[in-house]
């Protein structure tokens, strides 16, 4: 018998009952990138039985300031294998099971359900809100990291009831609201001290050692060398999770749209940005008194002139007091479900309170009745 | 009763609620921390993020936002005190 793991097994508090549980433990690792490649290598040197690699990515000559285990000579081919075919020259009592596709709904539980513990190391929010609802499903750990700029976040979530993801962030991110690596950087040695954190998280786990971060966040700020411990209670509701969502792809825009204050829209049509006005008040009512850059589309006979909207601009609705502009968003939306569909919040009264007279014309006011 | 005064008015200018602030909202803010002034009244975790989204909308547009008082996640209902250590955790998505 080999006394490779002798290192390990002499240590206190984890000897050779821990190293027997990390060989008969089968971990899935999702993204074979700047987190995945360190917790790779750890989980394979420290002789864990059964790896996944999961990652339909190609290796690119950007990412190997981050992603040391892979080559120049190897820029083009497929993350996955070229880990697994490495690796198992570093260990190879380890069994390794090669994923060369991304994870999505389709394969997520019957790939997750054949494995102990889950490796969160994508670089995506679709991903991650994927890897938590499956993971909830099928009542599986799993190990938490990211990276933005200087910043790590590492924790375990779905843990012997713990909170989940869902319980730190109920609402996944529109894709333009958080920047990721690829377009705010990232110092090529952060994320592989968060992988290292993660690996450190899935053994302690695996072994039932101390200090397991169950629902917890630890927090890194790798400028100021701090760090922040955040706890988050678990919510019931998000440990009842049946079955998953359609899709979780990301949203590109915003989706819904929503509300806009009348100082947003004031500052949209000052900053001359591109969008449609629409009035959805009756004619009498628009003829008496409206806003200058405005567009007639009454309500009553909206349904009539939904074909010829411009619906590839974003789209205002604004009514007396923000109540038909409401319906009228139900509405254009039932026909065009990705537009993008404001309602102005108070409507006219409220142009009218807070920002005055400003873009207001009243024709009655000039007419020969007057 | 001048030396009283001026103790009063110390203490309401010291006693500020800290925010220590993560990911994005440093981006928004330009800042690692932010001062709450006294003179604001904050008592609950939805009072903080109203005046936060006063002083800086952008915050008011993440989708998700968690609120840490001391060390744990908030709710809008929770209170806070003027001894509360209060920290914003935008999510995080590279790896």
């Amino acid at each position: 018998m080999s006394n490779r793991y002798i290192r390990q097994e002499q240590l206190a508090g984890f000897g050779k009952a821990a190293q027997h549980k990390l060989r008969e433990a089968k971990v899935l690792v999702v993204g074979a990138g700047g987190l995945g490649v360190p917790v790779l290598q750890y989980l394979t040197g420290m002789g864990i039985g059964t790896i996944g690699i999961m990652d339909g990515d190609q290796i690119s000559l950007t990412n190997l300031h981050r992603q040391v285990l892979y080559a120049e000579n190897e820029v083009g081919q497929l993350k996955a294998i070229v880990a697994v075919n490495k690796l198992c020259k570093l260990n190879s009592e380890v069994k390794f099971n090669t994923h060369t596709n991304f994870l999505d709904v389709s394969n997520a539980l019957e790939i997750i359900v054949g494995y102990d513990l889950v490796i969160d190391a994508s670089d995506n929010f679709g991903t991650r809100y994927l890897i938590n609802d499956t993971c909830v499903i099928l009542n599986k750990p799993f190990v938490y990291g990211a990276v933005q700029q200087f910043e790590g976040h590492v924790g375990v979530f779905n843990y012997q009831g713990s909170s989940t993801y869902r319980c730190l962030y109920p609402n996944p991110p529109i894709a333009t609201e958080i920047p990721d690596c690829n377009t705010a950087g990232v110092l090529g040695i952060t994320p592989s001290i968060v992988g290292s954190y993660q690996a450190l998280q899935a053994v302690k786990v695996i072994c039932g050692l101390e200090g397991i971060l169950a629902g917890q966040v630890q927090i890194f700020d790798f400028l100021s060398n701090q760090q922040y411990i955040l706890k988050v209670k678990t919510k019931p509701e998000n440990l009842a999770i049946k079955s998953l969502q359609r899709q979780y792809d990301t949203p590109v825009c915003e989706p819904a749209g929503g509300e806009l204050t009348v100082t947003e829209l004031l500052k949209w049509q000052e900053e001359g940005k591109p969008f449609l006005l629409l009035d959805v008040r009756e004619q009498k009512e628009f003829a008496k008194e409206r806003l200058a850059f405005a567009q007639s589309y009454p309500l009553s006979a909206l349904g009539q002139q939904l074909d010829n909207l411009q619906a590839h601009l974003p789209m205002v609705a604004i009514c007396e007091i923000g109540g038909r502009s409401s319906t009228a968003v139900k509405m254009i939306r039932k026909v065009y479900p990705s537009a993008i569909i404001y309602h102005v919040i108070g409507g006219m009264e409220a142009w009218l309170d807070e920002i005055g007279d400003q873009y207001i014309i009243e024709p009655h006011l000039n007419s020969p009745e007057r | 009763m001048r030396v009283l005064r001026l103790v009063i008015f110390l203490t309401l200018v010291l006693s500020v609620m800290e925010i220590l602030l993560f990911g994005i909202t440093r981006d928004i803010t330009g800042q690692q921390r932010l001062n709450v002034p006294a003179d604001q009244n904050i008592v609950t975790v939805k009072g903080l993020k109203q005046w936060l989204v006063e002083q800086y909308p952008a915050i008011g547009k993440l989708s998700s936002l968690a609120v840490a008082v001391n060390n744990t996640y908030a709710e809008d209902e929770d209170n806070l005190t003027p001894e509360s250590e209060i920290a914003l955790i935008p999510p995080v998505s590279g790896g």
